[in-house]
């Protein structure tokens, strides 16, 4: 199933910030390859579209990034977090959650709850 | 926060392209080689390991695409490059870009200018608080002046205004210890600060408890600038005192700097109470009802809630009462509301701008109709481009983007051009005097409104021809053209631009016409007869009350400064008016004339109001007024003789008859002195140039003796050199006397002021106008050509004429400067009939208008026919043909 853009760059952009926040600065190969293990077929075809994502959350202030070297020593652009994305990341968290509760609960509602 | 944050990244990127284009190849590149690198470790070939992380990586453009829309914001973008094409576009063809920046800069400069003016005499209230709810009054026909005691009665008896205050000019020499120079001021009423709300810059304003009857408020109010100009800013002139006309006066306060009087168009050096006024103007003019002369305007905030209506209705209520009240001296003149600050010239300045304001729309919309032409011959030729832009897959409101930038970037280059023009040119005319020694002054100030007024038709102009293209731009259908070249619809497209052309075209030839008109009418003006003869004459003016004169003295002293100048060498014959001559600073006031025998002297009886002059003996030979009949005045005509009078042929024949039965026969005038008429003098003009005939009676000057006079000298010696030996004749005889000495041409100048400055106007706008043609006809006449140059080379080498070519060439153009003209002409003709009643003598059924109208015409169509004349001539055939 393909998630609509909006959705998907929004979930995007909020794995990007939490991926940074536990492994610390990474580049753009770096996030990708992350994010591929952890959720899976969202990133294994158009790895592309993280570019423009991380374009935006820089422009936006939540990160931060800088020229460093690669493991085969080669220039790459290295991505951290910032103050601000943090606490960005904390609130969309919390959003997440609770809307993860709500839906969660929602759904395993019965038939005599709902009456 | 977030978001404005990222707009303004955004906006900064759409200008800044290269680098970040450099950043996202470059972490592209270290994206694939890091993933082949992983795939390569998992056991795939090099090669295949590269084509399995570019699949992974996904589509390259698409998300390139999306970057940059990230990045930047697309739209800013798009016109940085519409911008950065229509710039290398229009540098590639300078002449194309020159012609239509001169010809929008002059129309839109045109334009700026005439709302500039516009905005300083009209739009713009007077500089005062709460500007919008005051009010002039205007009495009788168009004009404010009445009496002082008629303007006490208004003030009391009117229930619409809070207040009314009222003014008059005084003229005066000013005195501040040693020496004496003409100032100009306002006689104003006690409130008059009040009613406006001004407070003052230093000191105090007088107020109405200050006026305590007649010359009982010897008070001066400066003017900022005069402040500054003649006592530099000392703060130490409150309470000290000057002479105005020997009178001592005490400044007793400073004006605010933006404050300069209650005229637009005026600025005067101080501000006196109108009770202490005859003391300078030597007159009683405050205790006569009958002198209309004592107030030259009065003016008021109308309550809350009084509707201009109201007023009007309830002012009229008062002038019933009053012309009950005082049946002999009350005019039949009704009261009327006048805008402020302009008075009775409201009307006529507000006709004239109108009408200016219509010609430069029409300059506007000329010059949109010729570059509207241009760019749709420009679009066409181009049509190959657009053809093959819209094969690659451009869209076609993209294209019409991009022709729209190319419009409004020319429209705005030539808006500036013509903008700064303008305001250099209203600059100027802001620091102008068009009369020495009178206080006008064009109070022009270019500001934020008038960049936007131009800003705004530079857009909209540019838009305006800039979709002349666009039908032409949506039909085109990319594969017809890019099979045939561009010339197989040709035909019917040049007639929407043929169309432009046209109206283009009539539109020039109006102007023309009018312009012309307006010359011819000026030239005629100044050849005309005014009833004197105004060559080898010059005017010496005296007031004599600024040397402290009055009474018996006035005659006495008058008399011998005729005598002093008459016996200078090369004066032929000398003369004295009182006030001024006819013309002179439109002055002319009207005196009451009934028939012998009237019972009543009411207003309802006046027979005739004709101008009246109070002329001594030598006058009319001096002034080179014919005598028709009888005699002219004699020095024995004093006070002590019987009253005569001298009437002009319009009054001669109008009140007796004929010329001849007007001698020996009587009428009574106003004050009921009996009047025997002893001779008639040829007609003339006397307020101004384009007056019907008037009637006039002069009367012997010394019988009412007046301080403010003129001499007129008439001597063929060199003016400048007489005007040197009478002021020397003038200083022997008294030193304190100022003495204003300019020929009578000059003087004219004032009373030609309107119909010059309407002249140049229009002569601006016809030259304008014929430039515009110019450019019109030979963008299209070099457009054809061009088009057709294949088709001359097949004719000329088939064995066509030179005549035949130049009439294939150009037989269009000349069909469509011809229909043009012929319209224009019939509108212009149409159009001066407006114009007739500014400038003195248009019209513009003169054979000599048509034939030059003609004549500039035809010469305008050949002098752009010109060079894409030559070029068509100059075809080699062999040379053309090769070519394709």
């Amino acid at each position: 199933m393909k998630l609509k853009i909006g959705v998907q760059q929004g979930t995007l952009a909020l794995m990007v910030l939490k991926t940074l926040d536990v492994l610390g600065p990474l580049h753009g190969y770096g996030i990708a390859r992350r994010i591929e293990q952890i959720s899976g077929d969202l990133l294994a075809v158009n790895q592309g579209t993280l570019y423009p994502v991380l374009l935006r959350l820089e422009q936006e202030g939540a990160i931060a990034s800088e020229w460093g070297s690669s493991e085969n020593n080669r220039r790459a652009r290295f991505y951290r977090l910032t103050r601000q994305g943090q606490r960005r990341l904390q609130v969309e968290t919390q959003g997440w959650e609770q809307t993860a509760t709500i839906i969660r609960r929602f759904f395993s509602a019965k038939t005599e709850d709902l009456s | 926060m977030t978001a404005a944050r990222r707009f303004l990244i955004r906006l900064f990127n759409s200008a800044a392209r290269r680098v970040q284009d450099e950043r996202l190849r470059e972490e592209i590149a270290e994206h694939i080689a890091l993933q082949t690198a992983e795939n390569v470790r998992s056991g795939l070939s090099p090669a295949e390991a590269r084509r399995q992380a570019l699949l992974k990586f996904g589509g390259l453009e698409a998300m390139k695409e999306d970057y940059r829309a990230e990045r930047s914001l697309l739209i800013i973008e798009n016109l940085m490059r519409d911008l950065r094409f229509a710039i290398r576009m229009l540098c590639k063809s300078p002449g194309f870009t020159a012609v239509a920046v001169v010809t929008l800069a002059m129309a839109i400069g045109a334009n700026a200018i005439v709302f500039g003016v516009m905005d300083a005499l009209i739009l713009r209230p007077l500089n005062v608080p709460n500007a919008e709810s005051l009010y002039g009054t205007e009495y009788g026909v168009d004009t404010g002046f009445q009496s002082y005691l008629n303007y006490i009665d208004l003030r009391d008896r009117n229930h619409s205004f809070d207040d009314l205050a009222a003014f008059s000019m005084a003229f005066v020499g000013f005195d501040s210890g040693g020496n004496s120079t003409s100032a100009s001021g306002y006689a104003a009423s006690g409130n008059y600060f009040d009613v406006l709300g001004l407070h003052p810059h230093l000191g105090r304003f007088f107020h109405a408890s200050d006026e305590h009857g007649r010359n009982s408020a010897p008070y001066l109010v400066l003017s900022y600038s005069y402040w500054h100009s003649r006592f530099q800013d000392d703060p130490s002139v409150l309470g000290r005192v000057v002479r105005l006309d020997k009178h001592p006066f005490t400044i007793i306060g400073v004006a605010p700097p933006d404050f300069r009087g209650t005229l637009v168009f005026v600025s005067v050096d101080f501000f006196m109470p109108i009770v202490n006024e005859e003391l300078v103007n030597g007159e009683h003019l405050l205790d006569a009802r009958g002198n209309t002369r004592a107030i030259f305007e009065t003016f008021g905030h109308l309550k809350p809630g009084v509707t201009p209506a109201q007023a009007v209705a309830d002012l009229r209520a008062v002038g019933t009462y009053l012309e009950k009240t005082y049946p002999t001296e009350f005019g039949q003149a009704n009261y009327s509301l006048a805008h402020a600050g302009l008075t009775s010239f409201g009307r006529a300045v507000r006709a004239f701008m109108t009408g200016l304001i219509l010609l430069t729309g029409l300059i506007l919309l000329a010059a949109c109709a010729n570059l509207g032409s241009l760019f749709g011959a420009r679009a066409a030729d181009r049509s190959r481009e657009m053809a093959l832009r819209l094969a690659l897959g451009a869209s076609r409101a993209r294209i019409l983007r991009q022709l729209l930038t190319e419009a409004v970037l020319i429209s705005l280059i030539g808006g500036v051009v013509g903008l700064l023009g303008s305001v250099t040119l209203l600059q100027r005319m802001s620091m102008w005097q068009p009369f020495p020694g009178a206080p006008i002054h064009l109070p022009i100030n270019p500001d934020a409104r008038i960049y936007a007024v131009a800003l705004i038709l530079a857009f909209v102009t540019g838009f305006l021809f800039g979709m002349v293209p666009v039908r032409q731009v949506l039909k085109t259908d990319p594969y017809e053209i890019v099979k045939s070249g561009s010339l197989s619809k040709i035909g019917r497209r040049i007639a929407v631009r043929d169309l432009l052309l046209g109206v283009q075209i009539t539109i020039c030839a109006v102007l023309v016409t009018s312009s012309m008109v307006a010359v011819r009418g000026l030239l005629r003006s100044l050849h005309g007869n005014f009833g004197f003869e105004t060559r080898n004459a010059l005017l010496v003016s005296t007031n004599l009350a600024m040397a402290g004169y009055s009474g018996e003295g006035l005659p006495t002293m008058q008399k011998r400064m005729l005598d002093e100048i008459a016996s200078i060498p090369g004066v032929e014959k000398v003369g004295l008016v009182n006030n001024y001559p006819p013309l002179i600073y439109a002055a002319g006031s009207r005196v009451n004339v009934f028939y012998e025998g009237t019972k009543e002297l009411r207003p309802s009886n006046v027979a005739f109001a004709p101008y009246r002059y109070d002329v001594s003996p030598g006058y009319f030979d001096a002034a080179g007024t014919s005598l028709l009949a009888g005699r002219a005045f004699s020095w024995h005509d004093d006070q002590d003789a019987p009253a005569v009078a001298v009437v002009n042929r319009d009054l001669a024949g109008k009140m007796f008859g004929s010329v001849p039965n007007a001698i020996g026969r009587h009428f009574t005038l106003q004050d009921a002195t009996r009047v025997e008429v002893v001779g008639v003098v040829e007609n003339g003009k006397y307020l101004s140039l384009t007056e019907d005939q008037q009637p006039a009676v002069f009367l012997p000057a010394f019988r009412s003796p007046a301080s403010l006079s003129d001499v007129v000298v008439r001597s063929p010696r060199d003016p400048q050199q007489l005007a040197a030996s009478i002021r020397s004749k003038l200083r022997e005889l008294d030193a304190g006397l100022p003495v204003d000495v300019s020929t009578w041409n000059t003087m004219l100048d004032v009373a030609l002021f309107a119909s010059r400055v309407a002249t140049v106007a229009l002569g601006v706008m016809g030259a304008i106008g014929a430039m515009l043609s110019i450019t019109g006809i030979f963008g299209l006449a070099a457009y054809s050509v061009s088009k057709r140059l294949k088709e001359f080379g097949i004719r000329v080498a088939l064995g066509a004429q030179r005549k035949e070519v130049l009439k294939a060439a150009l037989a269009r153009s000349f069909r469509l400067l011809a229909c043009g003209s012929a319209a224009g002409l019939l509108f212009g003709i149409l159009a001066s009939r407006v114009l007739a009643f500014i400038v003195y003598a248009a019209t513009p059924r003169d054979p000599l208008v048509m034939l030059s109208v003609v004549l500039v015409m035809s010469l305008l169509g050949l002098v752009a026919t010109w060079i894409p004349a030559q070029r068509a001539l100059s075809v080699h055939p062999a040379m053309l043909l090769r070519e394709e």
